[in-house]
Parts: C-alpha cells; sequence; structure tokens
C-alpha cells in the first residue's frame, strides 16, 4: 500500500474513532464543570476556574447510586454464573449423552437464540406476580438466565466438542463416576469458553432497561440503567445533575471495557467465527 | 481390556442415562421451560382472550387480532409503529452495516498499526446502556446546549442544524442513526473475525494477479464474509423488530412527536400498562407481542431457508 493511501486509512480510521468517542467524552468533561461553563464552553475541558462537582453532590444526595450499582452486580454476577452452570451442564449432557431426542432437544433449546424472550413478558409478570417474585432481584436473576442459556449452551455445545474424546473415556476407564468427571475434567477445560459465553451474558443483562422497568416497582431494587432512567426523567431540567448521572453510569463500564477489552474482543471474535 | 469408552455410555443402563440426563439437562431445561418457553404460549392463548371490566374472561378466537388489524382505534397506531419499525430496521440496514462491513475491511488491512486502539475505541458505544446514549445524545442534540449547533456552524453548515429529535419528521431517522452510531461495533467486528479466517492463499493468489486492496476486498473477501452478512442482517432484524428502550428513554412511553418515533416495542408497552391516554389491555397487548413473534418468525424463517441456502458456504 502506498504511503498515501496508509494515510487516508488512518485518516478515516481516526475520523470514525473521535465520531465514537466525542459524545461520551463531552458528557463526562462537562460533569465535572459549573452550570454556566457547561453552557458557556462546552467543547473546552474543565479547568481551575470552572471545575465543579456540584452535580455529583447533588447526585449522590438525591438517587441511590449505592444500591442500584449493587443490585447489577448481584443481578449481572448471578445470572452469569449460573447460566454458565447449567447451560455447560447442558451442553456436556447434550454432547456426550446422545439418545433418541437429543437433537430435537438441542434444537428446542435453540429457539431462545433468535426468538426474544421480552415477547413473553406479560406472561412473566403474571407468573412472578403469582409467586410472590415481582420487585425482587431474584426474578430479574431468572429471567436472565432463561435469557442467556440458549446462547450458552450452544457456543458450550462448540466448545465441549473439541474436548478430545481420549480424555473423558480415560477418567471412565479408571471408574470415575460421570458428575465427577464433568466437574474435575471437563469443567475446567472450559475456561476460555467462559469469556464468550461473559461477553454475549453480562453486556445485555448490565444495560437492559426493560425487565428492572416492568418487573420492578421500589428504588431499592432497581438496577443502575433503570435508576439512571428514572433519575434522569425526574430531573431533566438540572443540568449538573444528569451530566453527573450520566458519567456515573459511563465510568465503570468503560473502565472495566478498557481493562478486559482483550479478553472480550477476542471472545466475542471466537463467538462469531463458530 | 476395559471396553472402549463411548461403548460405556451406550452400554449405560437406561435407568442410568436418563438420570444423568435429569441431572445435567434439568435445571436448564426447566428453567428456559418454565420462564422463556411457556410464557411465550401463555401470551399467544391470552392473545385469543377478552377481559370483561369484571375481571372474567372469555375466549374470543382471533378477535382480538381482527381488532388490532382494522379496528381504526387499533389499527392506525398499528399500522404506524410497523411502519416506523420497518423504516428504523431499513436506516440500519443501509447506515450501520454498510459502515460496519467498510471499517472490517479497514481494520483487516495487513501490516495496520494501531489496529487494535481503533477496534476497542470504535466498539465502545457497544458497551454502554442504550439509556446512557439516548440521553447523551438528547443533550447534544439539544438547542438549548447547542453543541450540535456550534459544530455544524463552524463548518459553515449552521443552517443546516434543527432541533432533529424534536420534529416529526426527523425524530425517528435521528432515532435510528443514534442506534446505527452505538451498534456499528458489532457487524464490523463480526465480519472482520470472518475476514481474519479467509486463508491467505487466496488473498495471495489475487496478489499475485496484481490486484489492489480495494479489488482484492471487493472481489474475493466480500463474497467470502457472505454469509456472515447475512447473520448481521437477521441479527439487526431480530434486535430491531424489538427494539424498544432507546425510543422510551429519550420519547417516554408516547413516542413523540404525535407518535411519530412510536415502533412496535414502545407500541405494546402502552397497550399492555396503559398511559396518559388509555387504560392497560392484557388482551391486546398480547396480541400485539403474538404479532411481534409472527414478524420475527417470518425474519428468520426468510434468513434460514432463503438467504442462508443459496449462500455458498466455503469450508477453510
Amino acid at each position: 500500500m502506498g504511503r498515501l493511501s496508509r494515510a487516508g486509512v488512518h485518516a478515516v480510521l481516526i475520523a470514525y474513532s473521535l465520531l465514537a468517542v466525542a459524545p461520551i467524552l463531552i458528557v463526562v468533561m462537562n460533569s465535572f464543570k459549573a452550570r454556566s461553563d457547561i453552557f458557556g464552553s462546552p467543547l473546552s475541558p474543565p479547568n481551575a476556574q470552572s471545575f465543579s462537582l456540584i452535580g455529583y453532590s447533588k447526585v449522590l444526595l438525591r438517587a441511590q447510586f449505592g444500591t442500584w450499582f449493587a443490585n447489577s452486580l448481584i443481578v449481572t454476577l448471578s445470572a452469569m454464573a449460573l447460566t454458565l452452570l447449567f447451560g455447560a451442564m447442558a451442553a456436556w449432557a447434550l454432547t456426550e449423552y446422545r439418545f433418541r431426542w437429543t437433537n430435537v432437544l438441542a434444537l428446542y433449546m435453540a429457539i431462545g437464540i433468535m426468538v426474544p424472550i421480552r415477547l413473553g413478558s406479560i406472561a412473566i409478570l403474571t407468573m412472578m406476580h403469582a409467586a410472590h417474585l415481582n420487585d425482587t432481584l431474584f426474578a430479574l436473576i431468572l429471567v436472565y438466565i432463561a435469557q442467556g442459556l440458549p446462547m450458552a449452551i450452544f457456543i458450550l455445545s462448540e466448545f465441549i466438542q473439541q474436548i478430545p474424546q481420549d480424555l473423558r473415556d480415560a477418567a471412565r476407564c479408571d471408574g470415575v463416576p460421570e458428575t465427577r468427571i464433568f466437574f474435575d475434567v471437563i469443567a475446567p477445560l472450559l475456561r476460555p469458553a467462559i469469556a464468550t459465553v461473559a461477553v454475549f451474558t453480562i453486556v445485555p443483562i448490565w444495560n437492559d432497561l426493560w425487565f428492572p422497568l416492568i418487573l420492578t416497582s421500589s428504588s431499592s431494587t432497581h438496577t443502575i440503567t433503570l435508576g439512571v432512567q428514572q433519575f434522569l426523567g425526574q430531573y431533566i431540567t438540572d443540568w449538573n445533575s444528569v451530566l453527573a448521572a450520566l458519567s456515573l453510569a459511563i465510568l465503570p463500564v468503560v473502565v472495566i471495557y478498557i481493562i478486559f477489552s482483550r479478553q472480550l474482543i477476542s471472545g466475542l471474535t471466537a463467538g462469531a467465527v463458530k | 481390556m476395559p471396553a472402549p469408552a463411548p461403548q460405556i455410555v451406550a452400554t449405560m443402563p437406561r435407568v442410568r442415562l436418563m438420570g444423568l440426563m435429569l441431572l445435567f439437562l434439568g435445571p436448564a431445561v426447566a428453567i428456559y421451560t418454565a420462564i422463556s418457553i411457556y410464557p411465550l404460549l401463555a401470551t399467544m392463548q391470552l392473545a385469543t382472550y377478552r377481559t370483561t371490566p369484571t375481571g372474567a374472561s372469555y375466549f374470543v378466537g382471533l378477535a382480538n387480532f381482527a381488532t388490532l388489524l382494522t379496528d381504526a382505534v387499533w389499527s392506525q397506531p398499528f399500522w404506524n409503529a410497523a411502519w416506523n419499525n420497518l423504516k428504523f430496521f431499513l436506516v440500519h440496514m443501509l447506515v450501520q452495516n454498510p459502515i460496519g462491513i467498510a471499517l472490517a475491511g479497514l481494520l483487516s488491512l495487513p501490516n495496520l498499526r494501531l489496529r487494535g486502539v481503533y477496534r476497542t475505541v470504535i466498539f465502545l458505544p457497544t458497551m454502554l446502556s442504550v439509556v446512557i446514549v439516548g440521553f447523551a445524545w438528547n443533550l447534544i442534540l439539544s438547542p438549548l446546549w447547542g453543541i450540535a449547533e456550534g459544530a455544524l456552524k463552524s463548518v459553515g453548515l449552521g443552517s443546516l442544524f434543527a432541533p432533529w429529535l424534536g420534529l416529526p419528521s426527523t425524530a425517528l431517522v435521528t432515532l435510528a442513526l443514534i442506534s446505527v452510531w452505538q451498534f456499528v461495533g458489532i457487524p464490523m467486528m463480526l465480519i472482520y473475525a470472518a475476514l481474519l479466517n479467509i486463508p491467505d492463499e487466496l488473498v495471495d493468489a489475487a496478489r499475485v494477479d496484481g490486484l489492489g486492496h480495494f479489488r482484492i476486498f471487493w472481489h474475493i473477501k466480500l463474497p467470502l464474509v457472505a454469509p456472515t452478512i447475512g447473520l448481521v442482517s437477521i441479527l439487526t432484524f431480530v434486535a430491531n423488530f424489538n427494539a424498544f428502550d432507546l425510543i422510551y428513554a429519550v420519547k417516554g412511553a408516547l413516542a413523540g412527536p404525535n407518535f411519530a418515533s412510536d415502533i412496535l416495542g414502545t407500541f405494546f408497552y402502552r397497550a399492555f400498562f396503559g398511559n396518559q391516554l388509555q387504560l392497560g389491555d392484557p388482551n391486546m397487548g398480547a396480541a400485539i407481542a403474538t404479532v411481534m413473534f409472527f414478524i420475527i418468525l417470518a425474519g428468520v424463517c426468510v434468513y434460514l431457508f432463503a438467504v442462508q441456502r443459496r449462500i455458498t458456504r466455503y469450508a477453510f
């Protein structure tokens, strides 16, 4: 490639990268400024004169950010851990213990990859009410496990098929019980697939608005996405608070994303290739 | 000598095999059936019932669907939402996916420096919540703050500025473009991964023949990643016809101005939960969800039977 066209390629990629981060940067930057400077000079970074944390202090006073953040963590991590456990167990059974209905069962579990669980929301809500689980984090965890399982089983099955047959057979010949073959021999080998499954489960759960909106009603069970949405609706005219709340929702995700971006992206592409 | 192991599983007593299946498949099948498949079927059933104000409900067959499609009170907003949803999808297909393909093509060029940085940065918005992204753009496009207006003025195009999110003629397309901005990373990554999987020999042969990077991409690489483009299209279709969060976060349940940005997801939400204008109606809500299910099913079938079959799969 010529030097000129190489420069052209970089110019395009730099321009697009700027387009991708500029809105985020503008919001975060202005969240650290006083109100007059947010409007007076929106594109300049905060300096000694314009720096202000008024938005943050208001948000932390009025909103239960800590609770929402903890709720999101509990829901996301529990749902992910159980999706991985149940998904790996099911994927193992579907690839290893084959019987007449295995393929039908595998197809049945795959329906959820394409058909969104949201379409059953009305009945889910009715069921959760009947079981007195409405407005609990447990209801959200259950829904997200059901949402994540089809994709997890699909990815983990592909992965289990690549584990050499000899490995399980050797253990079987030694008389190791089946449950221990799975938990002691197979499960540790699934570690690389966890990144892929995690990308496909964590991000949609953390960012979901729909199920927290219909299943949780009190502020103490809100997740961060719903909490911020409700807060923003309420204080829409208070720009300091709005920008600070947005930044509080953005920053942890960006920090975690940058730390794990290599694993995340390799997990995503590994899932895509399969 | 112990028997070969596959036979160990095959010769396992049937009761034991069933026990193992139950143990390993039980939790996944139970949760998935109870919270994903059963509610879907129950919703479809609910769509064939009508509830009287006293709470009694009776079977009405397909009457709710007839109401939805023909009674002007329901059909007018339904067709508006369905049509808007189609436009929302078309903007994604015409803007998001071509940009994603182009970015993937650039990122997969050989010996590109800073590849990882570009990839990480461009994918960043995809990681954020739709709610956060919607609000951030709402502020940036706001005439009150004037950032978008200022940016246009600085390049001499200030007269082009309008409160796009507030005008009935532009609100929907603007929201679709915000969604494109956020999710362009997904087609980019999937196609980029597929491009990396193309064996070097295929590309080298073309290079020896003197083809430039662009023609190699257009004539050789792009046809080879066609299955991935098909996959991206159906993923976009399902996500778009199931979308809700962005419109709700930016425009609220009423999807204003004057329902100009109403799509099936927001229409479904209003029908079920009610709003300032009407009471919630679970039966009609279920009917809308059922129609959405069949729209998505139709899209998936077109993909499985028409698109995926015609596309040649190359085994590398």
